[in-house]
């Protein structure tokens, strides 16, 4: 058996998943008007406080020595080791590290020279994590688009069946940036108000920053509150465009499919991968009804936290799993009247439900689709 | 079992498939020019080609030499093929070229058609699409070449829904290129005569270093 354990969720509601959890729970949400220091133009953004992150990483690390995203990627995976008492340096124990632009803004801002720019490569920013914590493995990078890391989720399963390891912590992050802001501007995918998934006012993404870890593990001692399993999880490809979705959501259907959902799963929600564009949620919305999940609830939490990359399938699975714990769904937050043509239901407000399973879906540039099944024992 | 029932290489201005050299170009071209050259060389029409990056181009025309004049599509079903790619500087060129388009405020113009190209799964979502392949997708980062870890993860999908892999290493850096994709299936070697090979991570690296 594979648990889905120990978790952190850092972002602009806060630094813990309760932090997280509770902020949610109240319709709290991340997402803000601000001005960044690249631009004279308001951006609708989830952003975490710098001084947050200063005052929060001096215990731990001398900041002069590390770029914001390690700094986030150190302080969450640092509660996860402590939660959850492993060892990172046993050779039993992986980090796998999912994330679309890592340090990009070593590319944009002149840096202080301690801190050299080939830590823009994926895999040297993670070498940097490698020698903070002593990991004894090379840490494993996924970059798939926006379904990184529930894929990275999907992939620590796979390690652990195969016997190669015992604990893998999946860490995804993603940071705000000039670079991503004005890319996803340039495609008209952003939404100057905070986003609106799902709903017949949609109009884009909001994009957010959040690192957010968890432990998969294969040691039932070590399955912590939750007692939640993995039981399957795919990923698969419309082969259709680059960057927009199958207008019949073969891909993510095709992942739903092979999930084996049965009847004793009993269901609680899907969290969508809702993104609040026009095109992406209409997809989602038709998959769902062809895989015969029309009378699931669904929630997107982009409302909260905006499109957070590489963080969103972690973050998103983390939360659902607090929300699985506590046997309560959480609203949709944006949603007011329905904007899609597929069936699917909506969470409209926050509530306690009697539940034992989830599943969480994530789609993305590139035709990439990935969905898993969670299930409390 | 699994085997590698093919694999292309492409370096050095030249494109090896299964070891032997299938087509090479003056070591003076630059990679667009080479790339140019060796996409005449397939004998294929495929317009979205052009619009591709760089890095894309190679990774597709690699797939290309290694699935061309094999029975590899037709022997396995379409949405039972993983794509499981990998390099190590993931799309930094093609990110610095959209970094350059907004580093100038006077001169800010970044484009959809660049931005969308600055991740690197995006090689494997232009060769699903030429081919039609909807299985499961991956896209790893390492330092160098890493045999074990895409041949572990190769075996990992084989033991599940997928029942062949189009697999390997697509990387650009500032001073070079270097493709390498194999095709792996579940299959035995019946016949001795083939190039059949045992998926494993000795074979991989040998393939590779070849």
């Amino acid at each position: 058996m594979v648990f889905a354990s120990f978790n952190n969720i850092i972002s602009s509601l806060g630094f813990s998943t309760l932090e997280n959890y509770e902020a949610v729970n109240k319709s709290i949400v991340g997402v803000k008007k601000r001005i960044l220091p690249f631009s004279k133009e308001e951006f609708c953004v989830s952003q975490i406080e710098n001084d947050q992150i200063k005052s929060r990483f001096s215990e731990l690390g001398d900041e002069q020595l590390y770029t914001k995203l390690e700094q986030l990627s150190i302080l969450s995976i640092n509660d996860v080791l402590q939660k959850s008492g492993i060892d990172p340096k046993d050779s039993r124990t992986l980090l796998i590290y999912s994330t679309t632009k890592g340090n990009i803004d070593l590319l944009e801002t002149p840096q202080n020279n301690l801190i050299d720019t080939k830590r823009v490569n994926l895999w040297s920013f993670a070498n940097t994590l490698q020698n903070y914590f002593n990991l004894s493995n090379t840490p494993v990078v996924v970059s798939n688009a926006c379904i990184s890391g529930i894929l990275a989720i999907i992939i620590a399963k796979r390690y652990i069946e195969k016997g190669l390891y015992d604990n893998i912590i999946v860490c995804g992050g993603d940071i705000l940036s000039e670079f991503t802001l004005s890319g996803f501007k340039s495609f008209n995918a952003l939404s100057n108000e905070p986003s609106k998934p799902f709903d017949a006012k949609r109009t884009g993404i909001n994009l957010g920053e959040a690192v957010s870890s968890i432990l998969i593990t294969n040691n039932s001692k070590l399955a912590s509150v939750y007692n939640t399993q993995i039981i399957s999880g795919y990923s698969a490809n419309d082969a259709n465009h680059i960057s927009g979705p199958s207008r019949t959501g073969d891909g993510l259907y095709h992942c739903l499919k092979q999930l084996n959902i049965s009847e004793t799963d009993s269901i609680g929600f899907i969290s969508a991968h809702g993104t609040a564009t026009p095109f992406n949620d209409e997809m989602e919305s038709i998959a769902f009804e062809r895989a015969n999940l029309s009378n699931v609830f669904v929630n997107s939490l982009k409302g909260y936290y905006g499109h957070t990359l590489g963080a969103a399938g972690v973050l998103e699975t983390v939360l659902s799993l607090e929300s699985l714990k506590n046997q309560r769904l959480i609203k949709s937050e944006g949603f007011e009247e329905i904007g899609v043509s597929g069936k699917i239901s909506l969470i409209k407000e926050h509530q306690n439900n009697t539940f034992s399973s989830f599943i969480k879906t994530a789609s993305g540039f590139g035709g990439c689709n990935a969905a898993a099944l969670f299930k409390k024992l | 079992m699994n085997s590698i029932t093919s694999y292309a290489r492409i370096k050095n201005n030249s494109v090896f498939v299964n070891g032997t050299l299938v087509f090479s170009a003056d070591t003076n071209l630059n990679i667009t020019e080479f790339l140019s050259e060796a996409y005449k060389k397939l004998s294929i029409s495929y317009p979205k080609y052009h619009k591709m990056d760089t890095l894309c181009k190679l990774g597709f025309l690699c797939a290309e030499f290694a699935i061309q004049n094999t029975p590899f599509l037709e022997a396995n079903n379409l949405d039972s093929i993983g794509i499981v790619l990998s390099n190590s500087s993931s799309s930094l060129q093609t990110d610095i070229l959209h970094q350059n388009s907004i580093s100038n405020k006077e001169a800010y113009f970044p484009s959809p058609a660049i931005f969308v190209y600055t991740l690197p799964n995006i090689i494997i979502g232009e060769i699903a699409i030429k081919h039609k392949i909807t299985g499961e997708n991956a896209f790893f980062v390492s330092e160098k070449f890493d045999s074990e870890l895409i041949t572990n993860y190769c075996e990992m999908l084989l033991q599940n829904n997928t029942t062949a892999l189009v697999s390997g290493w697509v990387e650009i850096n500032e001073t070079n290129y270097d493709a390498f994709i194999f095709l792996t299936e579940r299959k035995e070697n019946i016949n001795k005569n083939t190039i059949f090979k045992p998926l494993n991570k000795q074979i991989v690296t040998e393939l590779y270093n070849t």
